[in-house]
């Protein structure tokens, strides 16, 4: 595949995330296909890449929990896009923990949305990767997926299972010349963050943007954005467990 | 909450904070009775940005391009793109912003809050006066189109309306067609007021800039002392349209308050007028350092410290002799209080559709000022009283001092500008001049 990349999948366009990373790499020649639940949000994301770089960009509405709609979908934006040079899943919620720790059904629905959707997706699009031999799968995982911890395990626990399944993947496809990113971001400024406090560590968008696009030119496998996050994390996993488990973060 | 700060760091301010996204999204519902103001990059100097015990509204993510028309320079954006982006995207299809300020990190919803103006003042008026509509969401949630032709009242009162009769969603203005990304600049040495007032009016024809930085610290005859910059956007459609790079410094920390001392501004002031030794010296320069130099620092405020500073701008209406500037050009000096950043431009006959547009047609003049306490605003209300008495006024956006009475009598129109505002809709400004 030559960077960058021209027929790029998006999967929860409007996140900000998303869009930052839409931006960066978006030129008068790039192909988008963006997926998103809210038609206004999706329209004006569209619609601000055409009239800024002139780039050809279809949209399709739906909820990506539906699960069932995932084969559907995947399939149109191959007929509209032919190939897939780049494919982004970067859909997610972040429940309140407090708020849904005792409720099962809550805690199962964010597990839908953040791991169930996600893996059905790369299921449904790994076959497409896997034929037409080229291309980059890049997912965003989260740094809350390195170990479960007392304030963010449902969403992390997600994550993890997202981290291992984009990892194992990417084993499948390295045979057949596809190049798969897990993303872990770090604490980032977006509107899906918004309640939780903002100390030093947080980033922007743009930045987690900038990084990816580098990571996909470089073929990386795994993006600590912003990079600090490495060590950060790396620190963090060694941690014993008996302190580990009386930390409140 | 949120601790708030301003661009010249003498105010803070604690907020609610309720970041914008999307255009349609309605506004927060009434939190517990508290006044709502939208927030762009803070770069007003005092407290117009700030709305301490209210809602804030920061604005920046709500950056969408909505149109941008190639072919007539029309762009319609929502309201928190700033005008850093709106260069990156029209610079290369050969369009330029109509009216620039001093810096590119404003947003498009403040520069019209604010009706910006910049060098040009004299031949293109206003920011305002290239707006060709904008969308205003009130507190009712009802959304209102407002040009120049259909709620003209409202549209009138937005612009320059300090973000008070409600919240810009996006705005339309009609950019200016280049040919490159150069000003063909001349920079003259100049001697005094009167000699500035005379390469001035001689420059209006046929420079679209101008500008005149001042030594704040020449005194008596040599009073008005400086270096005059005209330009003119580069013709030769040969160059390249090349867009601005990012700063690449950042001021590191508060500067210790002695750093900006008179010895230390006299010895800027001295090596600024000296660089060039003829009296008339032309260049082409890229517009990012003609109109925006201080951009190329982030954060340039700290050289000022922790005691932060205030920017002083006002106009008075031109007049014979120009007593009342000279005045106030010796008072500046004799208290030795002035810093290294101080401009001085006439405005032109231009009238912006603003009802509370702070240009008028004169001589403008905007200087910092470190923040030394009473020393500094005594010095502050004589020259108010100068200002007051000689029919000119003060700039909202700089100011952090003015009194309810100053403001009234600069602002004459503040009646006709009353009704338009929105009841749930507030800032600190607003509440210290309406005391």
């Amino acid at each position: 595949m030559s960077f960058p990349p021209k027929r790029i999948l998006i999967l929860g366009a409007t996140s900000a995330i998303a869009q930052a990373i839409a931006r960066k790499f978006a030129s008068s020649e790039t192909q988008f296909f963006l997926i998103g639940r809210d038609i206004q949000k999706l329209d004006a994301v569209a619609t601000d890449l055409q009239e800024r770089f002139r780039c050809m960009v279809h949209t399709y509405q739906m909820d990506l929990a539906d699960n069932s709609r995932h084969q559907e979908v995947i399939e149109t934006a191959k007929k509209k896009l032919g190939n897939f040079d780049l494919a982004l899943i970067a859909h997610g919620v972040l429940p309140e923990q407090d708020e849904i720790k005792n409720d099962a059904d809550a805690v199962l629905n964010s597990l839908n949305v953040n791991f169930n959707s996600a893996v059905s997706l790369l299921t449904h699009m790994s076959d497409i990767f896997e034929q037409q031999k080229t291309g980059s799968i890049a997912v965003i995982s989260s740094v809350a997926g390195d170990r479960g911890r007392k304030m963010l395990y449902v969403y992390g626990a997600a994550k993890a299972g997202l981290s291992s399944f984009a990892d194992g993947l990417r084993g499948r496809m390295i045979e057949h010349g596809v190049h798969v990113l897990n993303i872990k971001p770090g604490v980032i400024a977006t509107p899906m963050t918004e309640h939780l406090k903002k100390g030093v560590l947080t980033s922007t968008p743009e930045r987690v943007a900038t990084d990816v696009y580098k990571a996909i030119r470089k073929k990386q496998d795994i993006l600590y954005t912003p990079g600090r996050w490495w060590a950060i994390m790396f620190i963090v996993r060694h941690i014993p467990e008996r302190i580990f488990k009386k930390l409140s973060f | 909450m949120a601790i708030g700060e301003s661009w010249g760091r003498t105010f803070s301010a604690i907020h609610t904070l309720r970041p914008r996204h999307w255009v349609h999204q309605s506004l927060p519902q009434n939190i517990k009775g508290e006044p709502l103001l939208a927030y762009g990059l803070g770069k007003s100097y005092g407290d117009s940005c700030l709305n301490d015990g209210g809602v804030l509204m920061p604005m920046q993510e709500m950056e969408h391009v909505i149109s941008f028309n190639r072919e007539n320079g029309i762009l319609r954006c929502e309201a928190g793109i700033t005008l850093e982006t709106i260069l990156q995207l029209c610079v290369p299809a050969g369009w330029f912003l109509p009216v620039v300020p001093g810096t590119k990190f404003i947003t498009l919803g403040g520069a019209i809050a604010n009706d910006i103006h910049g060098k040009n003042h004299h031949g293109a008026g206003t920011f305002g006066c290239h707006v060709l509509a904008f969308e205003l969401l009130r507190s009712d949630n009802s959304r209102t189109l407002c040009t120049p032709d259909s709620n003209e009242g409202l549209f009138n009162a937005t612009i320059g309306g300090l973000g008070l009769t409600g919240l810009i969603t996006w705005a339309e203005i009609k950019l200016k067609k280049i040919s490159n990304a150069c000003i063909e600049m001349e920079s003259i040495k100049v001697r005094d007021l009167d000699e500035f007032l005379d390469v001035s009016a001689n420059s209006d024809k046929d420079f679209e800039y101008t500008v005149s930085w001042l030594d704040s610290l020449a005194k008596g005859r040599n009073s008005g002392k400086g270096v005059f910059l005209r330009g003119n956007h580069g013709t030769d459609s040969n160059q390249e349209l090349k867009v601005h790079s990012s700063p690449k410094l950042t001021w590191p920390i508060d500067a210790p308050n002695f750093l900006l001392n008179g010895l230390s501004i006299k010895a800027f002031n001295f090596l600024y007028y000296n660089k060039q030794f003829s009296r008339k010296k032309r260049s082409i320069v890229h517009y990012d350092s003609f109109f925006f130099p201080l951009d190329s620092v982030h954060n340039w405020n700290r050289v000022y410290g922790k005691r932060g500073f205030f920017q002083y701008q006002f106009v008075l209406p031109f007049m014979e002799g120009h007593m009342a500037v000279r005045d106030i050009l010796n008072i500046i000096s004799e208290s030795g209080q002035g810093s290294f950043l101080a401009v001085i431009k006439t405005f032109g006959e231009i009238k912006s559709p603003g009802i509370l547009s702070f240009p008028q047609p004169g001589v403008t003049v905007a200087l910092d000022f470190p923040n030394c306490g009473r020393k500094t605003r005594e010095l502050f209300d004589r020259m108010d009283e100068i200002i007051i008495s000689n029919q000119g006024r003060l700039y909202p956006a700089k100011d952090a001092c003015m009194s309810a009475d100053a403001f009234k009598s600069f602002y004459p129109e503040l009646e006709q500008f009353r009704p338009y505002m929105d009841p749930a809709f507030s800032s600190s400004f607003w509440r210290r001049v309406n005391n």
